[in-house]
């Protein structure tokens, strides 16, 4: 009798799936594109890719931008999508050495992505083989307030080097406005400025190898680093440690800062607060050693597949079609963001014009970020040590030491 | 039917044996809930403190590194040294506590408007109780930074200096836990035997005397109870911590739970057994309070 109702039950189960089956495909997509911008953006590109392939249909799982960064490591293992975002470099080396995301390097060689998203290769290889498709990057740099520079009598067009930002920033706070404003509580922030003082000191093969622990933190070019940050110490804004990134951005929309090291999704933050493209500019963050190729610092956003995916085939013609000039053309504007593909362009911003030029002729190469290029460990260890350099730099030494000792803990796992 | 008198002679023995079953059936889901979610994990965070383990890959056996690596933390130690002044500075709840319940056990119009008042803080979420005393510390429009300005000509933000920031964040915890332990002892209060406070009245006992000798003794039980929901409170203060200050500035506001957590499940961390190892810690610092609890309530009640 149980049998015969099994059996009728998996004949009834049949009959209403399989026709489903045999009409479309799924893509099941998790993404932490929360945000309105992002989410508008990937919206639009669902609706793209469904459009040009009728028979695919593209389920979306939304998750909360920080909770995404923990979710992750649960639904690869436990019940994987078959598309996922994530980030380049370092941040996506646990989960390829796990064999959680699938290579890709066959989506790669047949679009020839090589060639059109060549400025991220780099960053997206691990083990000579790709392993996800980069969609989008923004610059960093610095921003500033016009009005504080006028009120200080000083022209920020004029400055091109670091002893000239110094110069200016003593100006500055002559005129009672603090030079350099960020909030660390977070850490985060404060990696963007060691980032480019390091790689304006001493390059971008440099920067790279001690962020992958090959070099010790306690030579003499790191310490030159911090030499050259402890030029503007007295001029950054006190408290800094108490205060999230947004408390610093109201810091230079009132004019109480001048400059602030930031992504340039921060100009979304400077323009709610009042600024307009009159009084908020953006440059380059000055030359240490002119001598060496200016590198810059660009995260980039990723989508990959996860090893458990059960749709790889419809997955990766996604990721040819995200790969695509006019797909990222389109999604970026969107975002605000600049787009990888070479052959895409961009929008009207001034700010993103800005970027996109200084990102394609960075000849030194481009970072992605310090908590990215460094692995998580080092990461957290090393933003707490800028931080307590920022408060304390007569504790130099004893920071540096103690990174060294938990870069070597790291080196002999 | 039940008036009816038993004359089959159900043997006794099997009624002994169903009275003796049936305590263990009533115990079998609290038993089972206990040792699932309570017992195994505490086994299971002794196992993976042996590992190196990142949560997703292959476990690996490393045997004691993970504690002698602690041994060698200078984080660990200001975790331990912050969960030490926690303990200490939050035992401020308890006569806090009982002062505030003594001043509000009085019978006056309203009385009970006023004691839900002051027990406010123990209802709202410690999420809110943090963003507000975040606020009140907050550098540039923060009551207490403008008030410190104010006085001394230069303001101190709290929460970015290692010297004041645990301090500020007990003074955020101790809010709550006052209404707690005065709660408490309210309850307390009104189980004080009015005919001993009567003797003691016309034995010419008052003040302090009375407080001292009459009341307080009779509030043994509140006090047990008080000071034991504070050691755990002080122990286990993890939410506070993370919403004022993430651990910083530089990591000097962490507690040994929340190292805990940002070594095994946070951005940055996902080192499980490194984090297993703090938890074992931690465990085994509770255990010296917990087993001190338990023998008292032991002794006390064989005492009856």
């Amino acid at each position: 009798m149980f049998q015969v109702k099994h059996g009728l039950a998996m004949a009834a189960l049949l009959a209403t799936t399989a026709p489903a089956f045999a009409q479309t495909r799924t893509l099941v997509m998790n993404t932490d594109a929360s945000d309105p911008a992002p989410k508008a953006a990937f919206e639009q590109l669902i609706a793209d890719f469904e459009a040009e392939h009728p028979d695919i249909k593209v389920e979306v799982n939304v998750f909360d931008h920080e909770g995404y960064k923990t979710a992750i490591r649960n639904f690869l293992t436990a019940d994987a999508p078959d598309l996922a975002n994530w980030y380049a470099g370092n941040r996506m080396r646990p989960f390829v050495e796990a064999n959680q995301f699938m290579d890709v390097s066959d989506v790669w060689a047949e679009n020839g992505l090589e060639e059109s998203l060549g400025s991220a290769a780099s960053s997206m290889t691990i083990d000579g083989k790709q392993w996800g498709v980069p969609y989008t990057y923004y610059q960093w740099g610095i921003y500033f307030n016009r009005d504080a520079y006028a009120q200080a009598g000083v022209d920020p067009d004029t400055i091109e080097t670091w002893d000239d930002f110094v110069a200016a920033c003593e100006k500055i706070d002559a005129a009672g406005i603090d030079c350099l404003t960020t909030g660390s509580k977070a850490l985060w922030p404060i990696a963007g400025i060691f980032d480019y003082l390091n790689l304006r000191t001493n390059g971008y093969d440099f920067h790279m190898q001690l962020t992958s622990g090959e070099v010790p933190w306690t030579d003499d070019r790191v310490k030159a680093t911090f030499a050259n940050w402890e030029k503007v110490l007295p001029y950054t804004t006190d408290n800094h440690a108490a205060i999230d990134w947004q408390d610093a951005v109201a810091n230079l929309v009132q004019g109480k800062a001048a400059n602030y090291v930031m992504g340039n999704f921060a100009v979304a933050a400077f323009k709610d607060g009042g600024m307009t493209d009159e009084n908020l500019g953006f440059m380059p963050f000055p030359t240490v050693d002119a001598s060496i190729p200016r590198a810059e610092d660009a995260p980039t956003d990723t989508i990959h597949i996860p090893a458990g995916a059960k749709n790889p085939e419809d997955a990766k013609l996604f990721l040819a079609f995200l790969a695509r000039a006019d797909v990222q053309t389109k999604m970026n504007e969107t975002l605000g963001q600049l787009p990888i593909n070479a052959e895409s362009s961009v929008g009207e911003d001034p700010y993103l014009q800005q970027g996109f030029e200084l990102l394609s002729t960075a000849e030194g190469g481009i970072a992605q970020f310090f908590d990215r290029d460094a692995s998580p460990e080092m990461a957290k260890a090393g933003m707490e040590g800028f931080q307590e350099f920022m408060v304390r730099p007569e504790r130099l030494d004893n920071i540096l030491d103690r990174l060294e000792r938990q870069r070597q803990r790291l080196a002999g796992q | 039917m039940s008036v009816t008198p038993d004359t089959h002679g159900t043997p006794a023995p099997r009624r002994r044996r169903r009275s003796q079953l049936t305590p263990w059936l009533f115990l079998t889901p609290g038993i089972l809930m206990f040792a699932v979610y309570v017992v195994i994990p505490i086994f299971q965070s002794f196992w993976i403190s042996f590992h190196s383990w990142d949560g997703i890959g292959e476990a690996r056996w490393i045997g004691l590194s993970n504690y002698s690596e602690l041994w060698w933390d200078e984080a660990f130690y200001t975790s331990l040294k912050n969960n030490v002044i926690w303990l200490v500075l939050y035992m401020l709840a308890v006569p806090f506590g009982l002062l505030i319940a003594l001043f509000l056990n009085q019978t006056v119009r309203g009385i009970r408007i006023y004691k839900s008042l002051f027990f406010f803080p123990f209802v709202i979420s410690q999420v809110v109780v943090g963003l507000m005393f975040s606020w009140f510390y907050a550098p540039d429009f923060g009551l207490l930074y403008t008030l410190i300005e104010a006085v001394t000509g230069d303001g101190v933000a709290i929460l970015a200096d290692e010297r004041f920031v645990t301090y500020g964040i007990i003074a955020a915890g101790l809010w709550p836990q006052i209404a707690y332990c005065m709660i408490l002892y309210l309850t307390g209060l009104n189980a004080v035997a009015p005919d001993q406070i009567e003797a003691a009245r016309l034995d010419g006992a008052k003040g302090w005397k009375m407080l001292w000798h009459v009341i307080i003794p009779q509030l043994r039980p509140a006090t047990f109870i008080a000071v034991v929901v504070t050691v755990i409170g002080a122990l286990r203060s993890f939410d506070l911590v993370s919403i004022m200050t993430a651990g910083g500035p530089f990591g000097s506001s962490r507690v040994l739970s929340y190292y805990m957590y940002e070594q095994a499940l946070s951005e940055y961390g996902y080192r499980m057994g490194y984090g297993a190892a703090i938890a074992v810690v931690l465990f085994a610092i509770m255990m010296i309070f917990i087993s001190g609890f338990i023998w008292k309530m032991w002794r006390d009640e064989k005492g009856v």
